[in-house]
C-alpha cells in the first residue's frame, strides 16, 4: 500500500490546529487527535472509552446495524427456534405456543433403528474423507515445492485448482455420467479390458470411496494453496543449514518443510474434525439412490427428508440439534488437544 | 547408498551438483505430478470433447479423448431449451444482486470490526464467529425464513445466506493490516465523517479485498442450489443449478424433442448432458484463470490469524 501516501498531507498531525468549530469543548477536541486506547480494566475508563467511541463513531454503529440484524434474524433466531426439539410443533400455535414434550423426540431418535446406521455412516465417511483428504493436499504442495520449472509448477497448480469451481450439481452429474453402467467411460474402459460392467453407484460398498475420491479430485489443488504459501514462508536459511548438514531432498522435506507447514496443517485439521458431523448435504443427497442408501444416508440428509419432505418439524429439529451439539463438542475437544500438543489452536 | 554418500559428503558439503538419490527423488516427483495432472485434466477434456461430438458417437462410446464427428447439436439443444435459458437468466440475476448485497453487508460489519476505537468489537466478533460453531439447524432456519414471508420469492436466495463469517474475517484482517490507523486519525482531525472516510479513502484502498469478496460470493451464488431447493416452488424463479439437477440428475425436463424417434431422442438427451455441463460451468471456468490470483490472495488473508 504505497498509494495512501499521496492522500496524506505532510505532517498531518499538525492539522488539529486548523479547523476548530466554535464552542467545542476541550475534552472533545482532545479526543479528536488522541488515539483512543484500548481500555484497561477500571470501570470508569471502559465507560469513558465507550461514550467517546459512541460519540465519535456513531456512523459506524449505524453501519453495523443491518449486518447485526442479519445475524440475529437468520442465525440466532433459528438457535432460539431450536426449542422446537422439546415441543410438539403445532402450526396454528406456532413455535412458542406449542406444548412442551421434554426430550421425547431425542428418545425417539435414539431408539429409532435408523439411529445406529446414521451415526455409523456419518462418522465412517467423515473419517474416511479426513484420512484420505487431509494428507493429499500436503503431499501435493510438498511435491510442487520441489519442482524447479516455474511453468510446470504453474500448470499443475492451475489445472488442479480448476475443479474447485465446478458446482456440486455438475460434479455429481459428472460422476454419474462417468460411472453409468451403460455408457460411462469407466465401464467402457473396463469392458475393453475384459471386465464386466458394474453399476458403481448402486453398490453400497463402493459409495464411500466414490464420494471421497471425487472430493479429493475436486478440492486437492485448492487445499494445497495454503500449504504452498506456508512453504514459501519458510526461512531460507533453514534450507541452507540443511544443505550444509548434508541433508538429501527427502531429509530436507522431513526436517524443514514439514515443521514449516505444521501450524497451518493443525488449524486445517481442527476445522475439518469440527465439521465431521456436518458432512456436505448437497453432494450426498444428489448422489443417493435407493440402492446405495444403506451406506449413503447420513444425519443431514435424514433431517431434510424427515423434516421438510415429511413435515415432521420437531423430530427433525431434535436430530439436527443433536448433530450440532456433537459438532461443537468435537471442535472444542480437538482444539484443546491441539493447544496442548502443538501450541496451535483456533483461539 | 544414499546414506553413504551423504555421510562421506561432509567433506565436500558445499557441493552444488545433486546427488543420485536426489535426482531419482526429483524424477519420481515429476512423474507423480504428471500423473496427477493427467488425472485431473482428463475428465475435463473428455467432457468437452463429448459435448462437441455427434449424438451417435457419444452413445456408441467412441469418444476417448478428442471429439468424434464434430457437431454442435448438443449446444443447439441446450440453447433451444426454454428452461435452461430462464435458469441462466435467473442465475445471472441472483449472482449479481446477491453478490452486491453480500459484499455490502460484509464490509459494513468488517470495517467497524477492524477499528480499535470501535467499542465492543471483541463481543461483536464473538457474536459473529459463534455462528460458525453452532447453528439452529435446517428446520428452525426454514421456519424463520417462512415467517419472514420469503418462501417462494427471490429474496429467499439473496438474504438468508448473505453473510459468510469467513468472508467477514478475511475482510476485517485486510482492513486491519492494509489500511494504517494514521490515515483515519488524519481524516478525523480534518473533520471527515466516518461515512465519508469510508467512501473516499477506505473503499478505493480496498479494491483488492472487494474483488476477492465479490468473486467468492459470486461463485458461491452461481453454484448454489440447496437454498433454491428448499425455499422455491415456482419453476420460473429456479436458478440454473436447480434446472440442471432436474435434467442431469433426475433425467427429466428435456421436453422439446420429437417423441417419435426414441433412440435419437435418448442419444440426444445423453449428448445434451455433456453440453449442459460445459455451458453451466463455462462462465466460472473462463474467468477463473484471470481471477485465480484473487482467490489465492483471499485464502491467504483468511489464513492469517487475527
Amino acid at each position: 500500500m504505497i498509494t495512501h501516501k499521496k492522500a496524506l498531507p505532510n505532517k498531518f498531525w499538525l492539522h488539529w490546529q486548523l479547523p476548530i468549530e466554535g464552542g467545542m469543548e476541550l475534552s472533545t477536541l482532545f479526543s479528536k487527535f488522541k488515539t483512543v486506547r484500548a481500555p484497561s480494566n477500571t470501570r470508569s475508563e471502559i465507560g469513558r472509552f465507550a461514550s467517546r467511541s459512541f460519540r465519535r463513531h456513531w456512523q459506524l454503529y449505524l453501519l453495523v446495524i443491518p449486518p447485526v440484524l442479519y445475524f440475529i434474524i437468520f442465525k440466532y433466531l433459528p438457535m432460539a427456534n431450536a426449542v422446537l426439539a422439546f415441543k410438539n410443533y403445532n402450526v396454528v400455535k406456532g413455535i412458542w405456543g406449542s406444548p412442551w414434550v421434554g426430550t421425547q423426540y431425542f428418545e425417539m431418535f435414539f431408539r429409532n433403528p435408523a439411529f445406529a446406521t446414521l451415526i455409523k455412516n456419518t462418522l465412517y465417511i467423515s473419517f474416511y474423507q479426513l484420512i484420505v483428504g487431509f494428507p493429499i493436499p500436503i503431499l501435493l504442495a510438498l511435491a510442487l515445492n520441489e519442482v524447479k520449472s516455474a511453468r510446470f509448477k504453474k500448470t499443475v497448480q492451475m489445472v488442479t485448482y480448476a475443479p474447485y469451481f465446478i458446482s456440486t450439481v455438475v460434479m455429481v452429474s459428472i460422476i454419474m455420467l462417468f460411472l453409468s453402467p451403460r455408457l460411462g467411460i469407466v465401464n467402457t474402459i473396463a469392458g475393453a479390458l475384459g471386465f464386466e460392467a458394474v453399476n458403481y453407484l448402486g453398490e453400497p460398498g463402493m459409495f464411500r470411496t466414490i464420494y471421497v475420491l471425487s472430493d479429493v479430485w475436486q478440492t486437492m489443488g485448492y487445499s494445497a494453496v495454503i500449504y504452498l504459501a506456508a512453504l514459501a514462508g519458510v526461512d531460507p536459511s533453514l534450507y541452507e543449514a540443511a544443505k550444509v548438514d548434508g541433508a538429501n531432498r527427502f531429509q530436507k522435506i522431513l526436517n524443514v518443510d514439514l515443521p514449516g507447514i505444521l501450524p497451518a496443517a493443525v488449524i486445517i485439521l481442527i476445522l475439518s474434525v469440527g465439521n465431521i458431523m456436518a458432512l456436505g448435504f448437497e453432494k450426498m443427497y444428489l448422489l443417493q439412490n435407493p440402492l446405495n442408501l444403506s451406506t449413503s444416508e447420513i444425519i443431514s440428509t435424514y433431517v431434510y427428508k424427515i423434516g421438510l419432505l415429511n413435515a415432521n418439524y420437531s423430530f427433525a429439529t431434535a436430530v439436527g440439534l443433536f448433530n450440532s451439539l456433537i459438532n461443537l463438542v468435537l471442535l472444542l475437544v480437538v482444539n484443546a488437544i491441539a493447544k496442548r500438543a502443538s501450541n496451535t489452536s483456533l483461539w | 547408498m544414499n546414506a553413504l554418500r551423504s555421510s562421506s559428503g561432509s567433506r565436500r558439503s558445499v557441493r552444488i551438483k545433486e546427488s543420485l538419490g536426489d535426482r531419482i527423488f526429483l524424477t519420481v516427483t515429476y512423474i507423480l505430478l504428471t500423473l496427477v495432472l493427467i488425472a485431473v485434466l482428463y475428465p475435463l477434456i473428455y467432457i468437452v470433447s463429448s459435448s462437441l461430438s455427434s449424438p451417435s458417437a457419444v452413445s456408441a462410446g467412441k469418444v476417448w479423448l478428442w471429439p468424434v464427428d464434430v457437431s454442435f447439436a448438443g449446444y443447439e439443444a441446450v440453447f433451444r431449451n426454454g428452461q435452461v435459458l430462464t435458469g441462466y437468466a435467473n442465475s445471472l440475476f441472483y449472482t449479481v444482486a446477491g453478490t452486491f448485497i453480500s459484499v455490502s453487508l460484509t464490509i459494513m460489519v468488517a470495517y467497524p470490526l477492524s477499528k480499535k476505537s470501535f467499542f465492543g468489537r471483541t463481543p461483536l466478533m464473538v457474536f459473529i464467529t459463534f455462528t460458525m460453531l453452532f447453528s439452529g439447524g435446517l428446520i428452525p432456519t426454514y421456519l424463520v425464513v417462512k415467517s419472514m414471508g420469503m418462501i417462494d420469492t427471490r429474496w429467499a436466495l439473496l438474504i438468508p445466506n448473505a453473510v459468510w463469517v469467513w468472508q467477514v474475517i478475511i475482510a476485517r484482517t485486510f482492513f486491519q493490516t492494509s489500511i494504517p490507523d494514521e490515515l483515519s486519525e488524519a481524516a478525523d482531525i480534518d473533520g471527515c465523517s466516518d461515512i465519508r472516510y469510508i467512501f473516499s479513502v477506505v473503499l478505493p484502498l480496498a479494491k483488492p479485498i472487494i474483488a476477492v469478496l465479490s468473486l467468492m460470493y459470486a461463485v458461491g451464488q452461481w453454484n448454489a442450489y440447496f437454498d433454491a431447493l428448499i425455499y422455491l416452488k415456482s419453476q420460473s424463479l429456479y436458478p440454473l443449478q436447480l434446472i440442471l439437477r432436474s435434467i442431469l440428475i433426475l433425467g427429466s425436463g428435456t421436453g422439446n424433442m420429437d417423441a417419435g424417434e426414441m433412440v435419437k431422442q435418448q442419444q440426444m438427451a445423453e449428448l445434451m448432458k455433456y453440453s449442459l455441463i460445459v455451458v453451466a460451468s463455462l462462465p466460472v471456468l473462463v474467468i477463473y484463470p484471470f481471477v485465480q490470483r484473487y482467490f489465492v490472495q483471499g485464502m491467504l488473508i483468511g489464513s492469517v490469524k487475527g
